[in-house]
């Protein structure tokens, strides 16, 4: 067998390898199709032998025919064969012509999944090379889904030539394999700050192809970019990033602002010009607002267009017109480049110049350049950039509503002659160009119709090319304009003779029916101009040539034709008939075509209000019974009108009898008959119909045939030139006039030149566009397209927590114990715990920075910066929910030592809002979005729903959480999925309280509340009555405000007013602002920017009947004073009837008490502070509560007034809190025979006297 | 991303051919023809970019291209690509064909077409760029040729014999279209 082997090989040993092929082929030059499919034959033989050594061999000279266009997918199978080998060089030929060959539909791809599988984790990191570089360009969806893992696991290679590879091949993983993008992200992010140069120019690489197609995605990876931006020496990743800056620009106008510096910096220093290029381009693309920066571009891009490299002109001039949309007064003082570059011999350049044009004209130059560009016109060689110029020429004398057009007959004049370019597709744009002039320019009619007419005596010329350009659309116009226009027409029967050549029908059908149209036109004004002068000759005469003539459309193919000639052709017999007996018709015939056309609006027609029950998707009739389709069907397949009416109407009848097939037989015949009577029936038979309208005169009427020596000169035309130059003698008839002047007027004629608009323009165009009533044409009417884009798939946000089930794939074997897969998952979760553990510490070294950062910021301003998309002052219910959710879920994670995405997502939206604000100084990073978190530490611990137990057993609570914590972590330890299922309890369970919490409704039992509380059993479990920490702020009808005080004791300087609006209406309620009148003290939070004046838009719009939350910031300066502030909110009731504009007074009472942050404190913390002296300032104050149990005495106070409780003996207690600007007070209650004495002690004598006026209007009022 | 990369000789005949989407082989004929008639009608001191390729690509895609003597190499990309990065891009690929060839010609590419898309395989991977450092380049490239040789080894001893033999017959190997001097790499616009 072996020897078998032997001998095999050696046989094999003389088979051609590559080179012999192509040797081969280059020898066969005459026959090299056969010669080919000899070795064919060969390479299937060679296929067949077993020795990969051989079959390789084979599939290497495939892939080289393949390169000439043969078709090798039939090999798909041994390529694979070929792929197994365990030798690289037999490998890497399989993995070659795979890659040239394979694609979606390969069915043979689904056998590779586990090869590729097994080279992707060779040791030999040349195997897996060849392997990734293969399958990145055959891979399918299902290879990326199940290879998905394996590369993730590449992309930690230590070889960075796996990694490089590993990570760019993941592009084309996502695009296969959505899902995959959000588990991969991460580390993909990582790989932006790899050691390796190649990896991380990688890693840039597939981010910057994701980010192009959603960029909004990627905008949190912008300062990380911008490090890299900053630090990075490597071209081609600066190039990728600038160019993915491009495309975050837009959505982020903050990071233009801050990229302006190194961009800038970039453009003076680079030598590169291919970062030069790139760097300007998103100058222009990202922050086109920035004057400065977009005037260096202009000027580098001048020295580029410059440049003697056409690849920097084209380039330079690329740039340029992009800076055209939005800078056209820079871009035109280069004007004479520009004009330069029309004149290159590059084409490319040329067209690129062309571009630019659109933005060069001016009243004065537009007859000059066009001038320039019919020149061109004429030597130009090859139709397309010929086109290009044509299409110029109409757009930059057009734009703008004919704005750069003075002379309208030098227009009209350019459009007939751009009729003679040869071979042109844009006949249909130059007819729609001169019905718009005849149409809107009222005074050039006269003119146009002169010249229309000439074309129409020229038709034959244009005609003749009809069959290899649409240069005859221009003959459309002609027809129209001579028509519509007729009392214009010099000589209108030479015209309508002109449209009655013969030769007409080869036009296309659509031109000949515009022609028969407007002949009808032309008869009746040669009629009526005939009756006028009383010629009785030439009414017959042209009766006489319109009998003859016409009959040539009746026989026209065209449907549309045929039917509008036999219809004019009736009614000119009508009218002859008419005639003959004397009677006088011309006006009449002219009523047919009475009235002006005006132009109709480009969305008149979708702006039709569909009139009332019009329901265009109903049957009009019932819907024929499937019978119905043997009778109307068969031969006819145009039924005339009656016999339409006909089948509708026998309806009712069919339905009670089924016609036998005599019967059917019968009618049909009767049709037949029918059809042979009816004019209007396009017939099989040709013949018949020509004998029957006897047009046997066809092939008699002399046509002149007309000998021309330039056959493709218009004769008669107006050269346009000559108001070129009229309008240039006109130019220097005026400068010497002006200059014989004294100085002064010099002066003021070099002023006057300047400004193009003293130019006169000869005639007025009108703007009339027919449009329904009420509609408007700036209507947005952006139906929004559904794009089926592949790319769709990949927008997914990138800054959400990965979920449970988001995770690639793992292989697993279906027979295994359960176990097995667990520990392999388990494997898994522990690396990336780690990882995100290191992570999170990353966050929280920045978060501190942050913090400090902020502490400086603070005194250099108060005022906040508002940014359109940034942190707005203002925070939604909603928005805060899922922020005290995932502060809950933090406070549990944190002690469990795991993930906690969502605190990095909060990080990092807020890192990013802080790096972009960072660079204004002036301005401090949102604080109310930082002290979200916290604000809602004090909401929790405070717990929603009050019952005694709850308010006096805070401290216990504590304690007995630290205790839950312990067996908890034990819990964990038995493995992550557990974890997981708490934590999501977790988060229901305090969904659950804060949605209890917002109603604030009454008090449950405590048995529903946590833990701690059956844990404490404390012995009072005294009912309370419903408390709830909203105050009334106003009310009106329409609206009821209510409102909590927040504050955290983080931010000394800062308070939170929440809001409830509750809409009592039915109506919408919108554009609330929200304002306050500043008092010293206490002053709202508006913004950067916004007067003190300004209100503040509430970011809602109120529902019906519904209720939402609005928070607003206040900066203090002192706490010790209560305050009072007038405020208004305004809004806007939307109702049926209209909007009304409403609003709503209020008064904020902000007590000493809502300065008060709960803090917890131990009763010998307390007594030490107590005897400690450092509470000075001592009151007093003796009441008689309205509710005289002392339970809820406390509780009330500690749950309005912010305090916890320390000790409490029979009925006497002491209370606890500290401003937020760090004051203790201290308070002992006291309380004998129902009047509650209250004594307290504070380092801040105010405070206490405020807080003690608090607590007596609390108890003392009626609640 | 880059979508096709195509060379051809001064008479359209492909002498490489590598698309990083699927088209059929007459469609991908089709095309080489196309791009052939646009490039080669273009005079050598005009720009090397151009657009309007119908079969390949659209409005975003171009053709940056280099004509080097008998040989156009034709990138065919799309916007995200910078223009003259390729064009660095084409140069680097010439570079180390050059270098791995020694003095390279039209006629290696024609009888080692293979190498010649292991050598673009180090470069470019599915369409992106995958590294323009021309020594690290040359360094894997390099190793590969090593791994290839120990492989070969003794096995294929007969067949490289053969081979030789079979060399023995052309008339020789004509070297004759030499590839112009390269720029050295401190000349790149880059």
């Amino acid at each position: 067998m072996a020897l078998k082997k032997v001998k095999g090989t050696l046989e094999r040993v003389l088979d051609k390898n590559l080179q012999d092929l192509v040797r081969g082929i280059r020898n066969h030059k005459e026959n090299e199709a056969k010669y080919i499919a000899e070795c064919i034959d060969e390479i299937k033989q060679e296929l067949k032998q077993e020795n990969l050594a051989i079959k390789s061999n084979a599939v290497n000279k495939l892939t080289y025919l393949q390169m000439l266009g043969y078709d090798i997918s039939w090999a798909a199978f041994n390529i694979i064969e070929v792929m197994s080998s365990t030798k690289f060089t037999i490998k890497r030929i399989g993995y070659l012509s795979a890659s040239q060959c394979f694609h979606d539909e390969t069915d043979v791809l689904m056998l590779t999944t586990n090869m590729i599988r097994k080279d992707l984790s060779s040791q030999n990191i040349y195997d897996a090379g060849v392997a990734l570089s293969g399958l990145s360009c055959f891979i399918t969806a299902d290879l990326a889904r199940d290879l998905a893992n394996d590369i993730m696991t590449l992309m930690t290679s230590s070889r960075p030539y796996l990694r490089k590879k590993a990570v760019l091949i993941m592009y084309k993983v996502f695009l296969q394999f959505p899902e995959a993008l959000r588990p991969a992200f991460p580390r993909l992010k990582e790989k932006l700050e790899d050691a390796d140069p190649g990896v991380q120019s990688a890693a840039v690489n597939v981010i910057c192809e994701l980010a192009r197609k959603n960029p909004k995605n990627y905008l949190s990876l912008a300062p990380l970019f911008f490090k890299l931006m900053t630090s990075s020496t490597n071209n081609w990743v600066l190039i990728k990033i600038i160019k993915l800056f491009s495309a975050l620009t837009p959505l982020e106008p903050r990071l233009g602002k801050k990229l302006i510096e190194p961009l800038t910096n970039l453009i003076h220093s680079t030598s590169a010009m291919s970062l030069l290029y790139e760097c300007i381009n998103t100058v222009i693309a990202g922050i086109p607002n920035h004057t400065a920066s977009i005037q260096l571009c202009v000027q580098k891009l001048r020295i580029l267009i410059e440049d003697s490299d056409q690849n920097l002109k084209y380039l330079g001039l690329l740039a340029m017109s992009r800076i055209l949309a939005t800078h056209p007064k820079s871009v035109q003082m280069h004007k004479d480049l520009i004009l330069q570059c029309l004149d290159d011999k590059d084409e490319s350049i040329r067209l690129r110049a062309l571009d630019l044009l659109y933005g060069m004209v001016s009243k004065k130059n537009l007859m000059e350049i066009v001038k320039k560009l019919m020149i061109h016109m004429d030597k130009a060689e090859g139709s397309h950039y010929r086109d290009e110029l044509l299409s110029k020429i109409i757009l930059i004398s057009s734009q703008s509503n004919y704005q750069f057009v003075t002379n309208f007959e030098w227009y009209v004049s350019i459009l007939v002659e751009l009729t003679r370019m040869e071979g042109t597709r844009h006949g249909k744009m130059i007819a729609s160009q001169m019905l718009d002039v005849a149409i809107r320019v009222q005074a050039i009619r006269q003119f146009a119709v002169d010249q229309m007419a000439i074309l129409l005596e020229n038709s034959h010329v244009l005609a003749n090319n009809s069959q290899r350009n649409g240069i005859c659309e221009v003959l459309y116009a002609a027809a129209w304009i001579c028509g519509e226009f007729s009392e214009c027409l010099k000589d209108p029967k030479s015209t309508l003779e002109a449209m009655l050549r013969p030769k007409i029908t080869i036009l296309p059908g659509h031109i000949q029916s515009v022609y028969v149209q407007n002949i009808l036109k032309l008869y009746g004004k040669v009629v009526r101009q005939a009756e006028d002068d009383g010629e009785e000759d030439l009414l017959r005469e042209v009766n006489q040539l319109m009998s003859e003539k016409l009959p040539i459309f009746v026989s026209s193919a065209d449907l549309e034709v045929q039917e509008r000639a036999c219809c004019i052709l009736q009614l000119v017999k009508y009218v002859s008939k008419l005639l003959d007996k004397g009677a006088k018709i011309g006006d009449d015939i002219e009523l047919l075509y009475a009235g002006e056309l005006n132009p109709v609006a480009p969305k008149a027609q979708r702006k039709v209000p569909v009139p009332e029950g019009l329901d265009l998707d109903k049957w009009i009739n019932q819907p024929p019974p499937e019978s119905s389709d043997e009778e109307i069907g068969g031969p006819a397949f145009f039924t005339s009108g009656s016999e339409h009416r006909d089948t509708y109407q026998y309806e009712s009848e069919r339905k009670s009898y089924e016609p036998t097939a005599e019967e059917l037989e019968k009618r049909r015949e009767a049709r037949k008959v029918e059809m042979e009577h009816n004019p209007h029936y396009l017939k099989g038979d040709i013949k018949k119909k020509s004998k029957k309208y006897d047009t046997s005169h066809i092939d008699d009427i002399p046509v002149a045939t007309l000998d021309l020596s330039v056959p493709l000169h218009v004769p008669g035309l107006s050269a346009s030139d000559k108001y070129l130059n009229m309008y240039s003698n006109v130019d220097t008839r005026d400068k010497s006039k002006k200059g014989k002047k004294g100085k002064k007027k010099k002066r003021r004629k070099g002023k006057e030149t300047d400004s193009e608009e003293d130019l006169p323009a000869m005639h007025a165009v009108s703007t009339v566009e027919e449009m329904p009533e009420g509609a408007h044409l700036s209507d947005n009417e952006n139906a929004d397209e559904y794009s089926s884009d592949p790319f769709k798939k990949l927008d997914v946000n990138l800054d959400e927590p990965l979920r449970d089930d988001e995770k690639l794939p793992v292989r697993q074997h279906r027979l295994v114990l359960e176990a097995s897969p667990d520990k392999e998952l388990d494997g898994d979760t522990e690396k990336t715990k780690k990882k995100h553990r290191k992570e999170k510490e990353k966050k929280k070294d920045k978060k501190e920075k942050k913090e400090k950062k902020e502490k400086r910021d603070k005194k250099k301003s108060k005022s906040e910066n508002k940014e359109k998309d940034g942190p707005t002052l203002l925070l939604t219910a909603a928005e805060e929910e899922t922020a005290s959710e995932a502060n809950i879920v933090n406070n549990v994670e944190n002690t469990a030592n795991s993930t906690s995405p969502p605190e990095e997502q909060s990080d990092k939206t807020n890192d990013i809002e802080f790096w972009l604000s960072g660079s204004d100084a002036a301005t401090t990073p949102s604080p109310v979005k930082d002290s979200r978190p916290v604000v809602n530490n004090v909401d929790r611990t405070k717990s929603p729903k009050l019952t005694v137990n709850d308010v006096l057993s805070s401290e216990e609570e504590d304690g007995a959480k630290v205790n839950e914590e312990k067996p908890k972590k034990k819990k964990e330890k038995r493995g992550s999925k557990k974890e997981k299922k708490e934590k999501k309890d977790k988060k229901k369970k305090d969904k659950l309280r804060r949605h209890e919490y917002e109603e604030a409704e009454g008090i449950t039992t405590p048995s529903k509340e946590n833990i701690s509380m059956s844990q404490q059993g404390t012995p009072m479990e005294v009912q309370l009555p419903p408390m709830s920490s909203y105050k009334l702020l106003a009310e009106n009808a329409t609206l009821r405000m209510t409102y909590e005080t927040r504050v955290s004791p983080q931010r000394s300087d800062q308070i939170i007013i929440s809001v409830v609006f509750n809409n009592q209406t039915k109506n919408h309620l919108k554009d609330l602002e929200f304002n306050v009148l500043d008092t010293l003290n206490t002053k709202l939070i508006r913004g950067l920017g916004n007067s003190h004046h300004d209100a503040v838009r509430v970011p809602f719009i109120l529902l019906p009947e519904s209720q939402n939350e609005g928070q607003f910031a206040f900066s203090i300066e002192s706490i010790s004073m209560s305050q009072k502030m007038r405020g208004t909110l305004t809004y806007i009731i939307k109702s049926g009837d209209g909007s009304t504009h409403e609003k709503l007074d209020f008064k904020l009472h902000l007590p000493c008490s809502s300065y008060l942050v709960t803090t917890p404190c131990k009763s010998d913390e307390f007594a030490e502070l107590l005897a400690s002296g450092d509470l000075p300032e001592k009151g007093s104050c003796k009441l008689t509560p309205v509710d005289t149990e002392f339970p809820h005495v406390l509780a009330k106070m500690c749950f309005h007034l912010h305090f916890r409780l320390i000790e409490q003996v029979d009925k006497s207690a002491s209370l606890f809190s500290k401003s937020i600007q760090g004051h203790p007070v201290c308070l002992l209650v006291k309380m004998v025979n129902g009047s509650l004495n209250v004594d307290g002690k504070s380092s801040e004598s105010k405070l206490l006297s405020g807080l003690l006026d608090d607590i007596k209007s609390l108890l003392t009022e009626e609640s | 991303m880059i979508k096709a990369i195509l060379v051809f000789n001064n008479h359209g005949k492909p002498r490489m051919s590598r698309f990083y989407q699927h088209y059929a082989e007459d469609i991908q004929q089709q095309i080489i023809r196309e791009t052939f008639h646009l490039v080669s009608k273009r005079d050598d001191n005009v720009c090397n970019f151009l657009e309007g390729g119908t079969l390949i690509g659209g409005s975003d895609y171009k053709l940056i291209y280099r004509h080097y003597a008998t040989l156009y190499f034709v990138f065919c990309v799309d916007s995200s690509e910078s223009e003259l990065g390729i064009l660095d891009l084409i140069q680097v690929f010439v570079e180390t064909l050059d270098k791995c060839f020694e003095n390279v010609c039209e006629l290696d590419l024609i009888f080692h077409v293979d190498k010649v898309h292991y050598i673009l395989a180090e470069l470019v991977m599915g369409g992106m760029v995958l590294e323009t450092n021309m020594t690290e380049i040359l360094t894997r490239i390099e190793e590969q040729n090593k791994m290839e040789k120990q492989e070969a080894g003794i096995a294929a001893a007969p067949a490289r014999a053969v081979s030789a033999v079979k060399d023995m017959n052309i008339p020789q190997k004509i070297k004759d279209i030499k590839l112009p001097d390269l720029p050295s790499i401190g000349n790149l616009k880059f």
